[in-house]
């Protein structure tokens, strides 16, 4: 079921603050886009045409932010995002077996989402965590030194 | 040993909190700092010779004197928060095991420069360090040390933590400023600079995380010691982000004279299982590549200026020798390729065809001409675009090519 594309009255609180927070209130485009995403579980377009009403802004140029950025999802998404870093450091240190074993494991494309909404997997640039590379973002969590034993407990931490 | 300035308390435990940051001396700076003239302030921070440490190297006290004088309206102060440089993570670092350092460091420069509402673009991604980050500035709030008359100072600053969205090229900082702004991260032509118009069309100073980091301790200690560290040219210390075929991978607090040998084999331990060392990238992926026997170089801007590459963003990548040029190419021209944010032609199209062209090589279908199409769509494209991104994916795909072009040619006629 797609929820409404409503914000409660204590989200359109939250998005009266933003706003007024900056000097162009234009500015809170990018915090209320993620309470949108937070609340809606993605930006569809309806969501874009609720924003920009909120903004008074055409469509349009939400859709060119929206769609400007990597952690704006247009598509319903799953409940939990495993982002893995492909970049340089993590590619010289295993990345590429990472990957391939999450594929293997989910059972879904890089990009893909398993059919029971659990998990989306996604190969990633740098997140900025070399140290401990080979490594990925599981929604919020930083995971790194990954081997084959550490991936399969992150996944069965995942309902 | 050196000693520790930045990282002094990243082995405390709480060293995000405000109590440990004021027992081990925090927020001291301010007193200093209030007893000065703005102006005095920017002066010592030219006179230290602190050098921009996101990646440009520009000198900050020069940065900050670009203001106009006696201009009405707002100043803002932005901290770049925004890490992206492939090989780079001493920000996230600073964010989450010293975050009251950068308070206190917006509170001085704020004040040096005129600004009453600050900044900070975090990187969405690092949703820990914003956490962290964002429990500081309320402490600091709560505390007295931010807000209306700080430290009865007459001085007020307000902090706005803001969250970016994914994309590298918000680092660049009038794409963090479009970015900021509520639009697409596109960077903006310069000039003006944003010293002269920048966040909402007002003045702005846009710095890195380490940059604003160091300032408490050269209005504390003075710029002739900041500058008495480091080379005649780049005074203080540096993070570098260790990581790749190193025996132990993190960051080091090191002065900006030390060699990328030293940083190499002394700090990080050298090349793991007894392999020979190939290749290092020594200043975050837009660096030029270095080889093997090009490591006695010192590893301040001009150091490696001279050396033919860039200091950076200090971010270290270490190659051994299993590494193959050509793959590790399409891995960095594939990350050019997704990030270019699409504004200006030569970029859009190059860091696209590169990609497929170092990819194609990769998988043994790479035609004879590649190797020279590559380099030279790179140097016709260098230098004609808004912004430095381009510039920075010249650095690997020259020097990938030009270092190790038998391993490319091998693949070529394979």
């Amino acid at each position: 079921m797609t929820p409404r594309v409503e914000f409660t009255p204590e989200q359109l609180a939250e998005v009266r603050r933003l706003q007024g927070l900056y000097p162009d209130k234009r500015a809170a485009l990018l915090p209320v886009l993620q309470l949108a995403q937070e609340a809606f579980g993605h930006i569809s377009l309806e969501a874009e045409e609720y924003v920009a009403g909120l903004f008074d802004l055409s469509p349009a140029h939400v859709h060119e932010v929206v769609t400007f950025y990597t952690l704006f999802f247009r598509e319903p998404k799953g409940r939990h995002v495993i982002s893995v870093c492909h970049n340089l450091t993590c590619h010289l240190l295993g990345a590429q077996q990472v990957l391939a074993h999450l594929t293997e494991r989910l059972g879904v494309e890089v990009g893909g989402t398993t059919p029971d909404g659990r998990v989306t997997l996604l190969g990633v640039e740098c997140l900025c965590a070399c140290e401990m590379a080979p490594m990925l973002q599981v929604d919020d969590r930083y995971e790194g030194h990954l081997t084959r034993e550490k991936v399969d407990g992150i996944l069965e931490g995942l309902r | 040993m050196a000693e520790k300035i930045l990282t002094r308390n990243f082995h405390l435990p709480g060293s995000h909190t405000l109590a440990v940051y004021r027992e081990t001396g925090g927020y001291a700076g301010l007193e200093t700092a209030f007893a000065t003239k703005p102006a005095d302030i920017t002066e010592e921070v030219k006179k230290a010779n602190l050098r921009g440490l996101g990646g440009a190297g520009f000198p900050t006290g020069v940065k900050w004197g670009f203001l106009p004088k006696g201009r009405p309206g707002p100043i803002y102060l932005v901290i770049n928060a925004d890490e992206g440089e492939p090989g780079t993570f001493k920000d996230r670092y600073l964010l989450e095991r010293d975050p009251h350092a950068l308070i206190e460091g917006m509170i001085i420069s704020g004040y040096a420069i005129g600004a009453h509402l600050a900044f900070v673009y975090v990187r969405g991604e690092y949703v820990q360090p914003w956490r962290i980050f964002s429990g500081a500035v309320e402490e600091a709030y709560a505390a007295g040390l931010l807000g209306r008359n700080i430290r009865g100072s007459g001085f007020d600053l307000d902090v706005i933590v803001h969250r970016g969205a994914g994309a590298y090229i918000c680092g660049e900082e009038t794409g963090l400023i479009s970015s900021l702004e509520g639009r697409k991260g596109w960077p903006k032509l310069k000039p003006p600079f944003p010293a002269i118009r920048g966040a909402f069309g007002a003045p702005t100073i846009v710095n890195n995380v380490e940059t604003i980091c160091h300032v408490p301790h050269i209005v504390r200690r003075g710029a002739e010691w900041f500058a008495s560290v480091g080379t005649k040219t780049q005074g203080g210390t540096r993070l570098y982000s260790l990581s790749g075929h190193v025996e132990r991978p993190g960051v080091y607090e090191l002065p900006v004279s030390v060699t990328l040998r030293e940083l190499v084999y002394e700090h990080a331990g050298g090349v793991p299982h007894g392999r020979r060392l190939k290749a290092v990238v020594p200043g975050g992926s837009s660096a030029a590549l270095l080889t093997a026997d090009e490591i006695d170089v010192t590893m301040d801007v001009d150091g490696l200026k001279n050396a033919g590459t860039m200091a950076g963003s200090a971010g270290v990548i270490v190659m051994d020798e299993t590494v193959s040029i050509p793959e590790a190419l399409m891995v960095v021209a594939r990350f050019y390729a997704h990030e270019s944010c699409g504004q200006c032609t030569p970029c859009r199209e190059a860091t696209g065809w590169i990609y497929k062209m170092a990819r194609r090589i990769v998988e043994g279908k790479g035609r004879k001409e590649d190797l020279d199409t590559i380099l030279d769509v790179a140097r016709r494209g260098a230098g004609t675009t808004i912004c430095a991104f381009f510039d920075g994916a010249v650095g690997p795909y020259i020097s990938y090519i030009e270092k190790f072009r038998h391993e490319f040619e091998a693949l070529i006629r394979k």
